[in-house]
């Protein structure tokens, strides 16, 4: 394989030390043909002929959620740890030791205890792991501003026309940047380089963990002739199934039509599959993605029939997801409801809204209707061991939640959601809500006065 | 049953009694149509057990006697035969089949057991009063298209007809709204129609009766009781559940302070807003007026396609004024005014806005703004 970055074996295109190279443990410069690093004696030497000239990244951090954990109890440090629903639910993230034994996020957490019945469960802590993602996307953001995040923990860099500002290539800010995210985070990371963000992106799954791989114009072809076509972005189950039927199993082979045909042949994705096989991305690192649905979701620890007993877990997830809303200025127009039976078979439910919204009660006033739809499509007496809701289809907050006609109070809803978020904006979250939040005496009791 | 009826009389009673039957059925009675043929006339039924059709017209009929057949296949049947044709129908009772000849032609139809075809009852309708088709035609197109399709809110999906006291008279009154737009529309109250209860008529319901009025000229005579609303033409009655459901206050959302008047050419407002209107994103279709003394300005602007404006002299001499409406529903509203003029009742740029015929009073058409 032509693709450079191992530290060991240090691939390259041409034997190993005919450029000069960097530590990618200091990111310290290494003369050419140098074995171990001038400066720390490190043995990982990245060495590539464009090494100098790449300058679009993508840094995935290595078992993001487990080495959060791990950073904060140390206990845990050579133990196989699972982050994820207990007994039920999936695996979130796996730490490289639980890996080895197989498991593997999105894996159910039964399967996963399994393999690895010694592993330490940990529930997950989104907050904690959003916190440690956007400090993470700070630093990325001191090397340069072109930063786009594809989730809590990986991201696109654009580090072209930085080098006379950090007095150093991408390649080496990049070493700079990974050092202190393990440094001042306490978690690795690993990164990607090449000129766009389709090879970057593959770049960085090649040598993980706390890896370092370059894919440059010289061998990005001979890389992807056989690479499997389920490694493009964008491919998912259904058109790999019918690119595999069409025999095109490799990039390679991607590459012996021509982008009209394969147009024809697949839409729009068709052109980006050509594009792509040739090693081009004409895409560029977007600092403000704005994401296109927002969702919450909620596990039960013991699995709900009850309708009532339904939607009253899904008055709080409505809360969060316009909270989020909120918190980022969009609107969504198109609800969304998801019910998962305890045969694990996922139901969704849509409803386009007349107007795009950010309220709570218009999310619970429309997700009610799906979700009594939703039970009712699944076979009578089925219980369901989770709910969620989502808003997607943007909109312009500005068309957001308009007075409405037929309802004469809306404008008195809207207000007194905007004194709900005020109060808790000062006092806490609990401090105030909606009498249907009360949840079988389990709401906290306000003290008494003396 | 036997007889024999004119292609086009028949074509035209199929016609209205195919659209009432739903192309999708799941219970298969209701895909068919009821033949009833008897003393020279042949009656055909059909019905979604929501709306119901019993239409009559005149036949040779040779033997009595009735049967169901599909109600789609015979419409395209008879659609496909040559105009002036004389259809001949007859029931073969051993095969459980209908017969259909005309000219050389020749059709098989499966039939279901007359038994089986549900009748809607009408039940009592202590409620009756008459309207010329001309007036019910009013109330029904200025108010149908702000008739919402939004499912949630089924109460919204018919016409609100009701009586109602405007400064001291009785009045029939017709309201539609989806939350964006409300169309009322009135007439004096005609006899009978006092004490009538407020009703939703559904929309399938409006869109039969709509085609019905439009082939006639003779008076309506309107039944109603709490649930059900029956409507007799000459030929043809309609029988419709109503949408059982309680219709907003609308009262409290109609302005009543707004007192800036501007009144445009209806004409050239409208091709206006249809021009500029070509650049505003398909979602929103946001237009913007920007009013002032003696003239108006129309302008759209959208992120993907560009920007657009045009200048009006219209009639205005308050405070100057910039407010967003969705292009659509100026175009839906200014369609059904029939004068000239149209004024509009402004307040603000964020309150909703009144829009009327300046020479007819009867009509009241309310807007909510977009924020632009």
């Amino acid at each position: 394989m032509a693709v450079a970055g191992s530290w060991h074996p240090v691939v390259t295109e041409k034997p190993q030390g005919a450029h000069t190279g960097l530590c990618r443990d200091c990111a310290a410069s290494v003369p050419a043909g140098a074995r171990r690093c001038p400066a720390c004696g490190a043995p990982r030497i990245l060495s590539h002929r464009e090494l100098d000239t790449l300058s679009i990244a993508h840094i995935d951090c290595d078992a993001f959620y487990a080495s959060v954990e791990k950073r904060d109890d140390p206990s845990l440090r050579d133990k196989p740890v699972i982050v994820g629903g207990r007994q039920r639910g999936v695996v979130s993230a796996a730490c490289y030791i639980a890996r080895i034994k197989g498991v593997h996020s999105a894996m159910p957490m039964f399967q996963a205890l399994k393999l690895c019945p010694d592993a330490t469960v940990i529930q997950p802590n989104m907050e904690k792991y959003s916190a440690v993602g956007r400090h993470i996307r700070d630093l990325m953001r001191e090397i340069t501003p072109l930063v786009e995040p594809l989730s809590i923990d990986e991201a696109f860099l654009d580090l072209t026309g930085t080098q006379r500002l950090h007095q150093a290539s991408p390649a080496k800010s990049l070493i700079r940047l990974v050092n202190q995210i393990e440094r001042e985070i306490g978690v690795t990371a690993s990164v990607g380089l090449s000129y766009n963000k389709f090879l970057a992106k593959l770049a960085s799954d090649i040598d993980k963990p706390r890896g370092f791989a370059v894919i440059g114009r010289g061998e990005a072809l001979t890389f992807l002739d056989t690479l499997p076509v389920s490694r493009i972005w964008g491919v998912g189950k259904s058109l790999h199934r019918k690119l595999t039927a069409d025999g095109l199993h490799t990039i390679g082979q991607i590459r012996a039509h021509d982008e009209a045909r394969l147009m024809k042949r697949y839409g729009a994705i068709g052109q980006r599959l050509a594009r792509f096989s040739h090693g081009e991305d004409s895409r560029v690192v977007k600092p403000h993605s704005v994401p296109k649905n927002l969702s919450s979701e909620t596990t039960f620890s013991e699995d709900i029939a009850d309708p009532d007993a339904l939607a009253k877990r899904l008055w709080p997830l409505c809360e969060k997801v316009t909270d989020r809303m909120k918190m980022r200025d969009l609107a969504g127009r198109t609800v969304t409801l998801k019910l998962k039976s305890s045969q694990f078979k996922t139901l969704t439910r849509s409803h386009a809204l007349p107007a795009p919204t950010r309220l709570a009660e218009t999310l619970y006033q429309a997700a009610v209707p799906l979700l009594e739809r939703a039970i009712a499509a699944a076979p009578s007496g089925s219980k369901f061991r989770l709910i969620g809701v989502g808003l997607s289809n943007f909109a312009d907050p500005l068309e957001a939640d308009p007075p409405d006609l037929a309802d004469p109070d809306a404008d008195h809803r809207k207000r007194v959601e905007a004194v709900i978020d005020q109060v808790r904006g000062k006092l806490g979250h609990d401090a105030i809500g909606k009498g249907r939040s009360i949840r079988g005496g389990k709401r906290k009791k306000t003290p008494e006065r003396p | 049953m036997k007889l024999t009826i004119e292609r086009a009389t028949f074509l035209k009673a199929l016609a209205h009694v195919q659209s009432v039957v739903e192309r999708r059925n799941t219970i298969p009675i209701l895909a068919n149509v009821l033949l009833d043929g008897k003393n020279g006339s042949l009656t055909l039924s059909a019905t979604d057990m929501d709306l119901a059709i019993n239409e009559t017209v005149p036949a040779e009929t040779d033997q009595e006697g009735s049967t169901t057949a599909p109600a789609h296949t015979l419409y395209d049947i008879v659609r496909k035969l040559p105009d002036g044709a004389q259809v001949e129908i007859e029931t073969d009772a051993a095969a459980g089949q209908l017969l259909i000849r005309a000219g050389r032609s020749k059709f098989n139809l499966a039939t279901l057991p007359v038994e089986d075809f549900p009748t809607m009852s009408g039940g009592d309708m202590p409620h009756t009063f008459t309207l010329e088709a001309e007036e019910l035609r009013t109330l029904v197109d200025r108010t149908r298209f702000a008739v919402s399709t939004e499912e949630t809110r089924y109460y919204l999906n018919g016409i609100f007809l009701h009586a109602a006291d405007q400064d001291g008279t009785n009045v029939l009154r017709a309201v539609a709204t989806d939350g964006h737009r409300l169309a009322r529309v009135q007439l004096p109250m005609p006899d009978g129609g006092d004490g009538i209860p407020g009703v939703i008529v559904p929309r399938k319901a409006i869109g039969e009766l709509r085609k019905l009025i439009e082939e006639t000229t003779d008076p309506i005579e309107i039944a109603l009781s709490d649930t059900r609303i029956r409507m007799t033409f000459d030929d043809a009655v309609l029988t419709s559940k109503l949408i059982d459901g309680t219709f907003p206050d609308y009262e409290r959302v109609i302005p009543k302070d707004n007192d800036k008047i501007l009144s445009v050419d209806r004409g050239a407002f409208a091709q206006a807003v249809d021009r500029v209107s070509t650049i505003s994103s398909e979602k929103s279709r946001a237009i913007k007026l920007a009013v002032g003394p003696g003239q108006l300005t129309l302008s759209a602007t959208s992120a993907e396609n560009g920007s657009a404006s045009e200048e009006l002299e219209v009639s205005y001499d308050e405070t100057e004024i910039e407010i967003g409406f969705n292009s659509r529903y100026l175009l839906d509203i200014t369609a059904q005014i029939e004068n000239d003029n149209a004024e509009f009742v402004l307040a603000d740029a964020s309150s909703p806005t009144i829009v009327r015929d300046s020479g007819d009073e009867s009509a009241l058409y309310v807007l909510m703004p977009m924020r632009v």
